[in-house]
């Protein structure tokens, strides 16, 4: 099966069952709302070593978040639901709360609570004050520039991490065109995040390592300076370079429809094969075929 | 289509009508609800002598009629909705606990007292005691919402504990005496001795005030909490003034003779 002159190998991506969370953060102005945004999903690329994966989905426009001022929206997805309500308070404290004239929302209607704002609230010295607006539960916080306004509890939802698709490139510039194409158009979808750096990833990982205190090491079946030097390579020659773009989402469809949409948006010239990784289909709880995804339409 | 009650006669002394809710309604035949006994001053009536009864519960009755002297409508109610077209006398609501209480006209002193939940909406104006305890009781308001149009008198939110009380126009003296904790909006102006003995809570106001000498000033800021109630009184159908969004409230902490964890915010805009 081929999207214009690429190749779509048969094959899948295998996806893990993981927890999720929306954080609605809003400040003074759009600036500020990043700011806190991309403080919260810093260091969060893999659950491997960073405990939690997150990104920004996306920026609200002030008449549709809760009080009316500039938001962005992060999404952040951990292992288990307990993990997850854990780095919330974490990140949240560290990173939201710390961050001038912010404000942090849950953004779920549906899930599971778990106690943030009043995990929060003990900051405040006592001098903490609740408050219920149509029935949510906030946080008054006493900070230096005026107060903190949390929810009391945030949802998280079982959700879809571990999504992927891998840019088979003859060059790295292709490869990079390519990529950049690809989280640009996947960037326009709700309910999903590309945990990597601007969206991507370049070293794909397997499991395990010839070193026994590694559980992850580099995906070597995918790496070009070791073609000819190990017994199983999936590059043929002409292949260069590959990057890889992992999706996170509140749902497998929007992880699915991701993927189609990357397919679609990085079969360029230059790029050989789109492969997805999977790990024999053991470890995954969702199998996302490609062929299946590039039959339907967008 | 809703149970209807319509006032045929109109009392010549209050009428206790507190067996008027989707509650004690909802299960009962015409003829049972118009044997439904209440007290016509100290004698005992039917329901019957003074409404006349048709339609069927959906969820909802609705009563027609000045209402003025009647007592107690809608007391303990904790499910559906209640509609009352036209003015309606004291005791509305009391101790409610759930469901919605729509008054289209005026109401009389002691709306909703010792409130526990649900939503009391008012679209003309309010007496005295809107949501208090009463004489002798420690705790008023303890959840819920009432929402006033108009202007409401004296002691608003007179012990409460929790829950929210707006007042789209004025309000009399002692708003929000002795209050526990919870919240109160008043969109136009206050009396004097606002938040008197109050231990907690939030007590907000679109005007300046005067305020007692046991409240101390904080500062002047933009509380973001406040945008939430602003946006959410928007959607009930108040009218919010944008400025109010964006410009800053002047915080006072007390009652320095009680526990001094309550707070007043003043409109402090252009």
């Amino acid at each position: 099966m081929k999207i214009k002159s690429t190749e779509i190998v048969d094959t899948f991506a295998e996806a893990f069952k993981m927890y999720g969370s929306r954080v609605i953060i809003t400040a003074e102005t759009k600036e500020w709302a990043m700011a806190a945004a991309q403080s919260i999903t810093g260091f969060a690329t893999s659950v491997i070593g960073c405990k939690c994966e997150a990104g920004i989905e996306t920026e609200i426009k002030a008449e549709d978040t809760p009080d009316l001022r500039p938001g962005v929206s992060v999404l952040i997805f951990a292992m288990d639901a307990e993990s997850l309500g854990k780095r919330l308070m974490e990140r949240i404290g560290q990173c939201v709360m710390t961050c001038p004239t912010t404000a942090c929302y849950n953004g779920l209607s549906e899930g599971t609570p778990v106690v943030v704002g009043g995990q929060l609230r003990y900051f405040g010295d006592g001098h903490q004050i609740s408050k219920v607006i149509d029935d949510n539960k906030f946080w008054r916080i006493p900070v230096m520039d005026g107060e903190f306004l949390i929810d009391d509890t945030f949802q998280v939802q079982e959700s879809v991490g571990g999504g992927n698709i891998l840019i088979l490139g003859k060059d790295q510039k292709s490869a990079l065109k390519a990529a950049s194409a690809a989280t640009k158009a996947m960037r326009q979808l709700s309910d999903i995040i590309l945990p990597f750096p601007n969206g991507v990833v370049r070293s794909g990982s397997k499991v395990g390592s010839k070193y026994k205190s590694l559980i992850a090491s580099t995906n070597h079946a995918y790496c070009p300076t070791l073609r000819g030097k190990v017994k199983h390579s999936d590059l043929d020659d002409g292949i260069n370079s590959v990057l890889e773009i992992v999706i996170d989402g509140l749902s497998l469809k929007a992880v699915e429809e991701a993927m189609r949409v990357g397919m679609e948006a990085a079969a360029k010239p230059g790029i050989k094969k789109i492969s997805a990784g999977n790990y024999g289909g053991n470890l995954g709880q969702y199998h996302i075929h490609l062929h299946q995804l590039s039959a339907q339409k967008g | 289509m809703a149970l209807k009650l319509k006032l045929h006669t109109k009392p010549d002394v209050p009428l206790e009508a507190d067996c008027i809710s989707p509650d004690r309604l909802q299960s009962l035949s015409d003829n049972e609800i118009s044997n439904l006994t209440l007290f016509h001053g100290n004698r005992q009536v039917c329901l019957g002598d003074f409404f006349e009864c048709s339609g069927k519960f959906d969820g909802e009755v609705i009563v027609e009629g000045d209402l003025s002297n009647i007592k107690h409508i809608g007391s303990a109610m904790s499910l559906g909705k209640l509609t009352i077209k036209g003015d309606v006398g004291v005791h509305t609501g009391a101790g409610i606990r759930g469901g919605e209480l729509v008054i289209e006209g005026n109401v009389s002193d002691w709306l909703a007292p010792e409130m526990l939940g649900g939503r009391v909406i008012v679209k003309g104006s309010a007496g005295h005691m809107v949501g208090s305890g009463y004489r002798g009781s420690t705790v008023g308001m303890q959840g819920g919402e009432i929402i006033v149009h108009g202007d409401v008198k004296n002691e608003t939110g007179h012990v409460m504990r929790r829950g929210l009380i707006v007042v789209g126009g004025n309000s009399g003296d002692f708003t929000g005496v002795n209050m526990l904790a919870g919240t109160i909006i008043v969109l136009g102006e206050m009396g004097i001795r606002t938040g008197a003995g109050m231990k907690r809570g939030s007590i907000i106001c679109q005007h300046k005030a005067d305020i007692l000498p046991t409240f101390s000033r904080s500062c002047n800021y933009q509380p973001s909490f406040l945008r939430h109630y602003f946006k959410y009184l928007k959607t009930m159908g108040l009218s919010i003034s944008d400025s109010l969004l964006n410009e800053p409230f002047e915080r006072w902490c007390g009652d320095s003779v009680e526990l001094n964890r309550g707070e007043i915010l003043l409109y402090a805009g252009k």
